[in-house]
């Protein structure tokens, strides 16, 4: 069968959604920001919900995330969108609210704000990409560097004794009693892409029900900081981050998921 | 049986190259292009046409998402 039979309206299974715009993303071949950006695009597509959607961009490589996703946005100020989005769900209770945050703002300089709104449980999304890097600035040691990972300021890799534990700030945020779902997925094969989809759409549908607030981390690649080619950067990503950074929900419904 | 025969359509000008379709493809239809887009970067093609099943794994996993899928099921 000739191709320019099949490539025809009717045969479509899957394209971009209207929901990103056509402009040419600003992220590194094979970073997993623009999957995530997608992934929560095509969810409220999903939900019709492209009007009634306020997000908040954060400081650092997704910095311009308004210009790609096709809805309402915001840009808070370096590791302030969970204050930022407070202040508008508590404006518009009925609209759908999310931050889109990575580890250097939402781990390093918003850890404060980050741990109070879900201390608080706002009741709204926060999705965080975590790549283990300060990636926009050129791949500096972040608060989720792993130990012995090689930064351009920890050259000789990250050294417990001189610059700290790498955060789990997942885990951290699951204590709290505001937190109602926290997971922690991936985006760099087709399953880990769908079961990632999955959660969003459980952290929307959660909010219309003001649960409180939903925590999504993804586990992503950072292949320019991590000086890898995209594919070896997602197998260094399963080999080294996912065994500190386990896939999985941490908590749902409110109860912490006990891992045996 | 119904045979299903998938096929893509890259955005060429928008592909970076990233090679992350390539190993996402289940019957390994897609490859890098030697030839380069304006950008500077080989682009993603259907080199093996025939073996598409139109699972959209390729486009699911796309970070640029320039990869739109299409699928007909023929009856043999």
């Amino acid at each position: 069968m000739d191709i320019k039979d099949i490539v025809k309206e009717e045969n479509l299974v899957y394209k971009k959604t209207p929901l990103m715009t056509n402009n040419v993303l600003s992220y590194c071949p094979g970073c997993g920001h623009g999957t995530a950006h997608r992934i929560v695009m095509e969810v409220l597509e999903e939900l019709g919900a492209q009007a009634e959607t306020i997000g908040v961009a954060p400081v650092g490589c997704s910095v311009l995330a308004y210009e790609f996703m096709n809805i309402d946005m915001i840009q808070a100020a370096h590791g302030r969108a969970p204050a930022v989005a407070t202040g508008i769900k508590r404006c518009y209770p009925d609209k759908y609210v999310f931050t889109y945050q990575g580890d250097g703002d939402l781990a390093a300089i918003g850890t404060a704000e980050t741990i109070h709104a879900c201390n608080r449980g706002e009741n709204f999304t926060i999705i965080f990409i975590n790549n283990g890097i300060y990636g926009m600035t050129g791949g500096q040691m972040a608060p989720t560097t792993l130990k012995g990972m090689k930064t351009s300021t920890s050259p000789y890799g990250r050294d417990l004794g001189s610059m700290g534990n790498p955060l789990k700030i997942t885990e951290l945020v699951a204590q709290l009693p505001g937190t109602y779902f926290v997971t922690r997925q991936a985006v760099h094969t087709p399953a880990a892409v769908r079961k990632t989809k999955k959660a969003v759409r459980k952290a929307f549908d959660l909010q219309k029900e003001n649960k409180g607030l939903c925590f999504i981390e993804i586990v992503s690649n950072c292949n320019s900081g991590w000086k890898m080619s995209p594919v070896k950067a997602n197998q260094w990503m399963v080999e080294n981050m996912f065994p500190f950074y386990p896939m999985g929900d941490v908590k749902v419904d409110g109860q912490l998921v006990i891992k045996g | 049986m119904a045979k299903v025969q998938g096929a893509i359509v890259v955005d060429i000008e928008r592909c970076k190259g990233c090679e992350v379709c390539v190993p996402a493809c289940p019957t390994q239809v897609i490859e890098l292009a030697k030839e380069v887009n304006g950008k500077g970067y080989h682009f993603a093609y259907m080199a093996n046409p025939e073996a598409c099943i139109g699972c959209a794994n390729c486009a699911i996993v796309c970070p640029d998402g320039v990869i739109s899928v299409y699928k007909v099921k023929q009856s043999a």
